[in-house]
């Protein structure tokens, strides 16, 4: 573990944190954000359905799949950039 | 350590894991085609529910035999050998709980745009997992959640109430499960619903008992690849026979427009019921309308706390201590939730189906507004009313159903879907073995992860450290058993108006373990005194709300009502843990060197291998 020094720790934190922060702004958004204006947003209609109806059937379901695997792959870049990545050996 | 199962062990068979699986779905889906042709050659329904259900649960039972282990790390955490994709299949099990399966189309049915917030809910709390809780989980090394609290903040205090929060939250929820095994059990056996329970939990044992997560693990992939099946191939069926369209999910727009004209027709909203039958609902809620204020505030605040709940509930998080990497964990989460949206984004689909084939009278399976006698003489209304879940009543008497005169329970969306549609036998018994499935797999993480939390938190870490592995396995092993009698014997009582809802068990771990999860990881300064107020009076507050406004007759703030009082519980777990742990000492250095361990996957876990 000694291998790792402070300030890349700081540093990789650092972007791992604003990684998550971002991800929880997009989730926020698909999560609350447009649902609190669903009577508004059928209105309009998408592949056929009211939008707001279909944002809470699929779209924002759609959004979290999404999100996640890209958090992953970004993750995973992110901890290889600052060498904390785990050894293949381990994995 | 030479006692573990041969078949289970070792790289080779996870090397095979696709094969091994993909043969299982083949001759899955050859069992399905063999009582597809039974029934031609005139088999009956009910041999062929019977067939369904108890091919499946043997086969289950033989997993968990393959599985037995006697090595703890097995045990606990399935020897963390489990790859991200099965580990995610597994999840998505362990998740979908029977009323996932069973009632989340019927929710939809009946409630609309509103009850769609738990589909939100339910699905947005993984990003929760994926973000804030997961890789730094699996980096830990814990067994089991209260141990990661336990060795974070330090001390027995704060590891017994976490056990407490779980235990509550995990029990709550497993007797809604284990009564799900048992009215399924009943149907398709044709047994006494109290015999069913006690069946149900003979086959969730067999799964779990003799190899802990292992076994819980390859039965839970082997039980999704059942479930998701039988959820999507009468949904496939339905929509292909009946000419929505290729692929349901897709479909489905034009026929949520056709049924908001048909609502119209039919005055749903307007004709409110003037009889009432004990469990049964009519349908006064529009397919879409969402309203704005208070309706817009009850779909966010629902949401959030299923998502929060999703990120605290124990049974969930513990499936991520068994993958064998940090990366790993993070793209398990990402795999649980596609196959979990597999079902979501169907269950909408398949209400929406349903709803139309009943209410558009252009369908001969249409119903309302037809005369009131044809409708009483069909088969599936006379079949479902024999066992009081639908009831039709020509309340004005002019001798045409109306929408107020025909009542059901919200669980019969899924299972009578095949009879309504018109879909074959062998579609019927492959639903309720799917049901079964998504109830046992539920059921069988649930059991382990309270098991688990007594066995290796309570009795190893705080009243019996110097116990000798199989000493503990065997604890494990007792106390599975003894909670399993338990859940089942709580089911058989039926207390349905004393039990609460499934949302109950997320608002209880959302109240209690929530932010002490969350800030282990991602505020070095919290500490044991903070950790300690915020499960106590967070989980304490949610409870005396859910309390006063469910048994006491005190009033609802805000629209607050039972299924959200983690509303309550977690702002005041909030404001207790960082307030308390600001006016008391920071950790000790060893704690801030955990954190940063827990942050970086490179090194160690922080709890060795075998702890």
């Amino acid at each position: 573990m000694s291998d790792i020094t402070p300030e890349v720790r700081e540093k990789h934190w650092a972007k791992t944190k604003n990684l998550t922060i971002l991800t929880l702004i997009i989730w926020f958004i698909f999560a609350f954000g447009i649902h609190w204006f669903a009577d508004s947003l059928n209105t309009m209609t998408f592949i056929g359905f009211p939008l707001g109806f279909y944002m809470a059937a699929q779209g924002s379901l759609v959004v979290f799949v999404i999100q996640i695997f890209y958090l992953a792959y970004k993750q995973g870049k992110i901890d290889e950039e600052f060498g904390v990545a785990e050894d293949e050996s381990e994995t | 350590m030479s006692l573990s199962g041969g078949s289970m062990k070792g790289s080779d068979f996870i090397k095979n894991l696709p094969k091994i699986y993909g043969m299982y779905t083949g001759g899955f889906i050859a069992f399905i085609l063999l009582m597809a042709v039974l029934e031609q050659f005139g088999m009956s329904a009910d041999t062929i529910g019977i067939m369904f259900v108890a091919f499946t649960v043997v086969i289950y039972a033989g997993i968990g035999w393959m599985s037995r282990t006697m090595q703890v790390d097995a045990y606990y955490v399935a020897g963390r050998q489990v790859p991200a994709v099965f580990n995610g299949m597994a999840t998505a099990a362990d998740w979908m709980s029977g009323a996932s399966f069973v009632a989340m189309a019927g929710g939809i049915y009946f409630g609309g745009h509103g009850y769609l917030a738990f589909v939100v809910g339910w699905t947005g709390g993984y990003v929760l997992v994926a973000s804030l809780m997961a890789p730094y989980l699996r980096k830990f090394g814990c067994y089991t959640v209260p141990d990661y609290i336990g060795t974070r903040y330090g001390g027995n205090t704060a590891r017994l109430l976490a056990v407490i929060v779980l235990v509550v939250a995990s029990f709550t929820y497993v007797t809604a499960q284990i009564n799900a095994t048992g009215t399924i059990a009943s149907r398709a056996l044709q047994i006494p619903f109290e015999v069913g329970v006690w069946f149900g939990l003979t086959g969730i044992l067999l799964c779990s008992m003799l190899g802990g997560m292992r076994a819980v693990t390859w039965t839970q992939v082997a039980q999704y690849i059942v479930l998701i099946i039988a959820y999507l191939v009468p949904v496939f069926w339905m929509s292909n026979k009946q000419g929505f369209g290729l692929i349901p999910q897709f479909a489905a727009g034009d026929a949520v427009m056709r049924l908001t004209e048909l609502e119209a027709l039919h005055q749903v909203g307007v004709l409110k019921a003037t009889e009432s039958f004990a469990g049964l609902k009519a349908l006064t809620v529009p397919h879409v309308a969402a309203g704005t204020g208070m309706a817009a505030w009850k779909f966010v605040t629902l949401a959030f706390c299923m998502m929060a709940g999703t990120a605290s509930l124990p049974h969930i998080l513990m499936r991520y201590f068994t993958t064998p990497s940090v990366k790993a964990a993070r793209q398990s989460v990402a795999w649980s939730l596609l196959f979990i949206f597999l079902l979501y984004f169907t269950a909408p689909a398949l209400a929406t189906f349903t709803k139309l084939q009943v209410l558009d009278p252009n369908f001969a399976t249409g119903i309302i507004g037809k005369a009131f006698s044809d409708v009483a003489a069909l088969d599936w209304i006379q079949k479902w009313s024999a066992v009081g879940f639908l009831a039709i009543s020509d309340s004005n008497g002019d001798g045409i159903l109306q929408i107020n005169e025909f009542f059901m329970r919200g669980d019969i969306v899924v299972l009578a879907t095949p009879e309504i549609a018109g879909l074959p036998a062998v579609i019927s018994g492959l639903v309720a073995a799917g049901g079964m499935a998504a109830a046992m797999s539920t059921a069988d993480g649930l059991l382990l992860a309270i098991a688990n939390a007594l066995s290796h938190d309570l009795y190893y870490k705080m009243i019996d450290p110097s116990a000798d592995t199989k000493k503990r396995l065997i604890v494990a092993r007792v106390l599975l058993l003894v909670i399993g009698a338990a859940a089942a014997f709580v089911a058989s009582l039926q207390l349905t108006s004393i039990l609460g809802a499934v949302a109950w068990a997320f608002d209880f771990a959302a109240s209690g373990l929530f932010f002490p999860l969350v800030l282990g990881v991602w505020w070095k300064r919290a500490n044991t005194q903070g950790a300690i107020a915020g499960m106590a009076l967070g989980f304490l507050a949610g409870t005396l709300y859910l309390v006063n406004i469910r048994f006491l007759g005190g009033d609802v703030w805000l629209g607050i009502d039972h299924l959200r009082f983690a509303i309550i519980g977690m702002p005041v777990s909030l404001i207790a843990m960082v307030v308390v742990t600001l006016m008391t000492p920071e950790p000790d250095a060893e704690t801030q060197k955990m954190v940063d361990d827990m942050r970086v996957p490179k090194g160690d876990t922080v709890l060795s291998a075998t702890h």
